[in-house]
């Protein structure tokens, strides 16, 4: 609540002007019914009464003046209605505002702190529910701001306004609002009670329904493979055929509602007019002030429907509420030192020095006592089985995460103490999985370097073994790339995030398993360029084949979360187990 | 996963395209949506009646009751018109004798009519209510059942050009909307009218002069409702659009965050998202002015027409040629005439949703099927697994051949491999030998039997498939086992399980065989889903195998497993193996070497070798040193 207060803050005069106008619109919504009852009670009832009594030069007069009062009043009648329509629109043009304004700096807010975030908080809260919090949430306080302020505001002015001036009219009928009201209360309540509960069970059948249907068409060839469309189709009518059964309860309690609704408030009035009779028979109420009565108790009777609404509405957005709360009071784990060192984009020395990683929300150590150097002009790959640490690894010299013991080095300063920024340009990163942004593949491959020219661009591609197919292509480099890069191939793919960091130009290059959906041609090719062209660099491969680093400087064998073995192919072929033994699966005798 | 639902299809364009934005997942309110628009509205609502035909019973039932319903509610108002004109005759009677004397008889009358008239049509709303929900529930259970069976009739060319997340938001999404839609749309339609028509004779029944007055309003209130509906749209249509920036923009830079920070465009995304939120709220809020303005305009002209009425009632009460309390009444329909008024406007619009929903989920439904199966089929009991490609021509889009001229004969238990590098179209073989796509030309046989004379189900059953995009799906490992034949026995389970080196790791799960795997089936390792399939394949006991080799995220210990139990499986089985290793490779009977989609070779290893192409030198170059 904190942070929204926080935000509400620069609107408040708009805030504090839509509830002035909003009390302005409720007392102009109970004067008009008294303005319209008076047209009836005098202009009509009274006068009539008064014309047939009168005769002649009187009853012609009269009849004017009647004419006279219908009109002053129909027009006083007009203004505040004039006036009314004039208010509603301020409001909503004021509530407009606050709202979208609102929810503008909220999403600023929260999507700049994400954006500040570190690999660590996005294991935390996952990627698809920061998502969710971005968009979803923000528009969900929108509406409550929006709509939930006016009705605050309203309907228990409404309400209260209500009681007022109906206990003025007639005091002694107040239990029949009384009743109506609680009525209407104990009404809402049981529909909620009994609709709310399987509102969360549809929630997670429709999760359900929609998994099924996901799992056969992602199985596609494989149902058809063994025949078993049968099965499926039946898996899927038991989950459509159980959520149809619970869609329709919650749809008939819910059409329940209306017409009970609308009996209740049809009923009122009837009972209204039976006890009214009574008192006007002992004179001590007027059929134009009954007209009324009627008339504000189903004024109070909205107000409550319309409170119960809020009741319904507010419980879902305080969980958004919170769900944003715990976004922005995230303290972040990657910090910045005050005056940080920046290095200069100059040849790098990466040292791992008795480094251990424990994932912040995991157990047990992923890296135990990590010590190496991959030094300039030399190539350091990294191998292992999977889950054994490679990625985490390579993931701390990016500060990615933080190293729970130990340290990283650049050219002998701390990764910790340098600036983040610099430190990230230190390094060209193609990460496991390559992502491309939408865009084309000029825009993808600058945002690497706002200032490569395209003799360096093509020269980028080239190394990465990319030059060939793009310039295959009609649109060459502005061939567009849609959202992840899914209308290119996996090696396409794989080969524009490497030109992309090849780009930068700088002094590190971490490659996370990025060739493996490279055939073994063009593997050997973008090795040869890459150790070409980059000669000055520090360069660090991750990878699974042993075939692709067979060649490196320094191969670092790691199993779960150690290193066995240090040295090159020659050497670690005749120590190390854990090599011999992926070297063997993968090659024949010969070959090794 | 949330991001797979929502995906749009940009990545194909002849894909059905989605007609707006359809963002911010399920469950907006009602007045979100609209805008939407089905291009050939008459086509798709006859295809829509024939889906409500099958309960025109159930809906003949509703359309009455809500009629039923409504015109009690007509004759409300005209009772206590009545009730007011007996209290108002015994006031206007005690001007002459000096004491009210009010006809209870007569109130009574009117009093319990009207109880008995609101109750009544309570009962007919409810029992309209209910058929209703169940008309409405069946439908869309009906149309998701068509959907999922379609799915299974149509070509697997189909889902190359149609995104899942496609296809999933007209079973989910689509279909919901159309629920809502005819839920709300049919009662209203019948209640509105209803409504309306005995609303204009009632009014007439009272004064027709006065009818006229209030009628002169009616038009005024369509052409100002109308003139905002034509600026609001544009305005909703602009807000959708930056709603739909704003969402893609956060989706985008969330899922590729990694790469965001190492390349240093933190601010640049932050700048960029700037200017799509700061066009959100300029649209957001004149929309929401906008469509909102015509409720207060309306308002003010209804009230107008109040004070006409009463002028010209006045006058004629006075006249004597009506009563104060018809006047009351007659004020009373004046008011409620708005009500079907606004009704029959948001009908319109939901009804536009709802058919441009079904216009998407039709189009589906009339998607060209796969060529209906042969006949008479041949059995497939006495196989033995010969596969013979005859003059194969083939290509996924027929002006672009890929395979021309193919012929390759495959003895029973011979080992086929296919390489190539990624993307060569490895896979397309494999497809057309179990029939996935047609052949442009040629023919394929399987013991000289062309494989257009089996069943498709026959002849896939003949097929054991490993791919390494293992499929399995949320449920116990025993049920993903049994999945290529349910009516195995245990003993045949465990022996499949064992031979494909399932059951070590199996044991050392909790539950064993009964463990369930989660919805993502990410609690088991890629390398322990690869021998689940294999153990699927074994179960199955096909004639001929077709094997995926694994390439990388698997670690080496699983993958010796993995190779211990695709050799296993392989034994005395006609295969075709997509490879990568090179061991695999040199011991295949034939290989067929592709690229770019084209079938460049075709020998085994010492031929292609001695034949110095394009296999050699991809051989060649795995032991080529820098």
């Amino acid at each position: 609540m904190k942070h929204i207060r926080k935000h509400v803050k620069p609107y408040l005069p708009l805030l504090i002007s839509s509830i002035i106008f909003i009390a302005i619109q409720a007392y102009l919504n109970l004067v008009l019914p008294n303005i319209m009852s008076q047209i009836v009670n005098v202009g009509i009832q009274d006068y009539s009464q008064k014309i047939a009594l009168a005769s002649g030069a009187v009853a012609e007069s009269l009849k004017l003046e009647q004419q006279q009062y219908i009109i002053i009043t129909g027009a006083k009648m007009l203004c505040v209605a004039i006036f009314t329509g004039v208010v509603t629109l301020l409001i909503q043009y004021i509530n407009a505002k606050m709202g979208t304004g609102l929810a503008r700096d909220l999403r600023n807010t929260i999507f700049s702190k994400i954006e500040s975030f570190s690999s660590a908080e996005f294991d935390k809260f996952s990627t698809a529910s920061l998502i969710t919090r971005t968009t979803n949430d923000v528009q969900q306080v929108q509406m409550m701001l929006t709509m939930g302020v006016r009705t605050i505001v309203f309907a228990p002015l409404m309400g209260i306004g209500g009681v007022v001036m109906a206990m003025k009219k007639a005091p002694s009928m107040a239990w029949i609002n009384a009743l109506s009201v609680i009525m209407v209360i104990g009404l809402i309540m049981i529909v909620y009670s009994l609709a709310v509960p399987r509102f969360k069970l549809i929630q997670t059948l429709i999760d359900k329904l929609n998994l099924v249907a996901r799992e056969s068409l992602s199985g596609l060839m494989v149902v058809r493979a063994f025949s078993t469309q049968k099965y499926e189709e039946e898996r899927f009518d038991k989950a459509s055929r159980e959520y149809k059964q619970n869609n329709l309860f919650v749809n008939r309690i819910m059409s329940l509602m209306g017409p009970t609704m609308t009996l209740l408030q049809n009923i009122v009035p009837v009972v209204i007019i039976w006890i009214a009779a009574e008192k006007i028979a002992n004179s001590q109420l007027l059929v134009g002030d009954m007209m009324a009565y009627i008339q504000y108790s189903g004024n109070i009777m909205g107000a409550f429907m319309m409170i119960s609404g809020i009741f319904v509405m507010f419980p879902r957005a305080m969980v958004s509420v919170n769900r944003i709360s715990e976004v922005l009071d995230t303290e972040n784990v990657i910090t910045e030192k005050e005056n940080p060192v920046i290095l200069p984009i100059d040849k790098c020395e990466v040292s791992f020095n008795n480094v251990s990683f424990t994932y912040p929300l995991g157990e047990g150590e992923v890296l135990k006592n990590i010590s190496f150097v991959a030094k300039p002009g030399q190539v350091t790959a990294i191998i292992g089985s999977t889950g054994c640490g490679k990625t985490s690894l390579v993931n701390l010299i990016s500060r990615f995460y933080d190293v729970t013991k130990g340290s990283v080095k650049i050219n002998g300063i701390d990764v910790r103490d340098m600036s983040l920024k610099n430190l990230r340009d230190l390094i060209g990163y193609v990460p496991q999985k390559s992502i491309l942004l939408s865009g084309t593949i000029r825009s993808n491959l600058q945002s690497a370097n706002q200032e490569a020219t395209d003799v360096e661009m093509e020269k980028a591609c080239e190394i990465a073994q990319a030059k060939e197919f793009i310039e295959r292509k009609e649109e060459k480099y502005d061939y567009p790339i849609s959202q992840g890069g899914t209308n290119v191939s996996g090696g396409q793919r794989q080969r524009i995030a490497i030109a992309r960091a090849v780009m930068k130009m700088s002094p590190v290059y971490i490659f996370d398993d990025s060739f493996s959906a490279l055939d073994f041609s063009t593997d050997l090719k973008l090795r040869k360029a890459l150790k070409e062209n980059l000669s000055n660099a520090t360069i660090i491969i991750v990878g699974q084949r042993v075939a692709s680093i067979m060649d490196a400087d320094q191969i670092i064998v790691m199993d779960e979360g150690k290193i066995v073995g240090k040295g090159t192919h020659k050497e670690l072929i005749k120590h190390c187990e854990e090599y011999q033994q992926i070297a063997y699966s993968q090659l024949s005798k010969e070959e090794v | 996963m949330a991001n797979d639902n929502n995906k749009d299809t940009s990545r194909n364009n002849n894909s059905i395209s989605h007609v707006g934005v359809r963002r911010g997942g399920r469950g907006g309110p009602a007045s979100m949506r609209g805008g939407e628009k089905p291009k050939d509205f008459k086509t798709t609502s006859k295809k829509f009646l024939k889906y409500l035909g099958v309960y025109k019973i159930g809906i003949v039932v509703v359309m009455v009751m809500a009629s039923l319903s409504s015109l009690f509610r007509i004759l409300g108002p005209k009772f206590i018109g009545d009730a007011t004109d007996v209290l108002y005759n015994a006031v206007r009677e005690s001007i002459n004798t000096g004491k009210i004397i009010i006809n209870y008889d007569a109130l009574l009358k009117v009093v319990t009519s009207l109880i008995v008239l609101y109750c009544i049509a309570y009962i007919f709303s409810v029992i309209q209510g209910f058929t209703m929900a169940r008309i409405s529930n069946n439908i869309t259970y009906k149309l998701r059942k068509d959907i999922d069976e379609k799915i299974n009739r149509l070509p697997i060319s189909f889902f190359d050009v149609t995104s899942t997340g496609d296809v999933l938001s007209r079973i989910t999404n689509d279909v919901d909307t159309i629920n809502q839609s005819i839920r709300e749309t049919l009662t209203q339609v019948a209640s509105s009218f209803t409504l309306m028509i005995g609303t204009v004779i009632m009014m007439l029944s009272i004064s027709w002069q006065l009818t006229i007055i209030a009628f002169a309003m009616i038009p005024a209130s369509m052409i100002v409702i109308s003139k905002i509906m034509k600026i609001s749209q544009p305005l909703y249509r602009e807000q959708q659009k930056s709603l739909g920036l704003v969402n893609g923009h956060v989706e985008e830079m969330l899922s590729s965050h990694i790469v965001v920070k190492s390349f240093n465009m933190e601010n640049k995304s932050i700048s960029d998202f700037d200017v799509y939120n700061k066009e959100l709220r300029e649209n957001g809020w004149k929309s929401q002015v906008v469509s909102r303005i015509t409720m207060p305009i309306t308002n003010l002209i209804s009230n107008i027409g109040y004070i006409l009425v009463c002028i010209i009632g006045a006058s004629m009460t006075s006249g004597g040629s009506i009563t104060v309390g018809n006047i009351q009444s007659f004020i009373q329909y004046v008011r409620n005439f708005n009500q079907p008024i606004q009704q029959i406007a948001n009908i319109t619009v939901m009804l536009q949703s709802a058919m441009a929903c079904s216009e998407r989920v039709f189009d589906f439904l009339d998607e060209k099927e796969e060529e209906p199966d042969t006949q008479n089929p041949k059995s497939t009991e006495s196989i033995v697994g010969t596969v013979k490609f005859e003059n194969v021509r083939f290509g996924y889009t027929p002006d672009k051949i890929i395979i021309d001229n193919f012929n390759l004969t495959v003895y029973p238990g011979e080992k086929i491999a296919i390489v190539g590098p990624t993307g060569a179209g490895k896979t397309t073989i494999v497809k057309l030998l179990m029939r996935y796509y047609e052949l442009n030309g040629g023919a394929i046989y399987i013991d000289n039997v062309n494989i257009k004379d089996f069943t498709r189900n026959d002849l896939r059953e003949m097929f054991g498939m490993v791919l390494q995009d293992t499929w399995l799906f949320k449920g116990t490992i025993r049920e993903n086992i049994m999945y290529s034949n349910p009516n195995a026995t245990e003993e045949q389970l465990m022996k499949a399980a064992d031979i494909s080196r399932v059951h070590h790791f199996v044991q050392t799960l909790p539950h064993g065989y009964d463990f369930e795997l989660n919805e993502e089936t990410s609690n088991i390792s890629q390398g322990q889903k690869q021998l689940i399939t294999i153990a699927r394949a074994f179960l199955q006991n096909p004639k001929i195998l077709i094997l995926d080799e694994a390439t990388s995220s698997v670690d080496t210990r699983t993958e010796v497993l993995i190779q211990e139990a695709m050799h296993n499986l392989m034994a005395n089985r006609t295969s075709f193996v997509i490879a990568h290793r090179l061991s695999t490779i040199r011991d295949a009977d034939k290989i067929i070497v592709l690229n770019e989609g084209r079938v460049e070779e075709i020998g085994s290893h010492a031929d292609l070798i001695a034949k110095g192409g394009f296999y050699a030198e991809l051989y060649k170059s795995q032991f080529e040193n820098i």
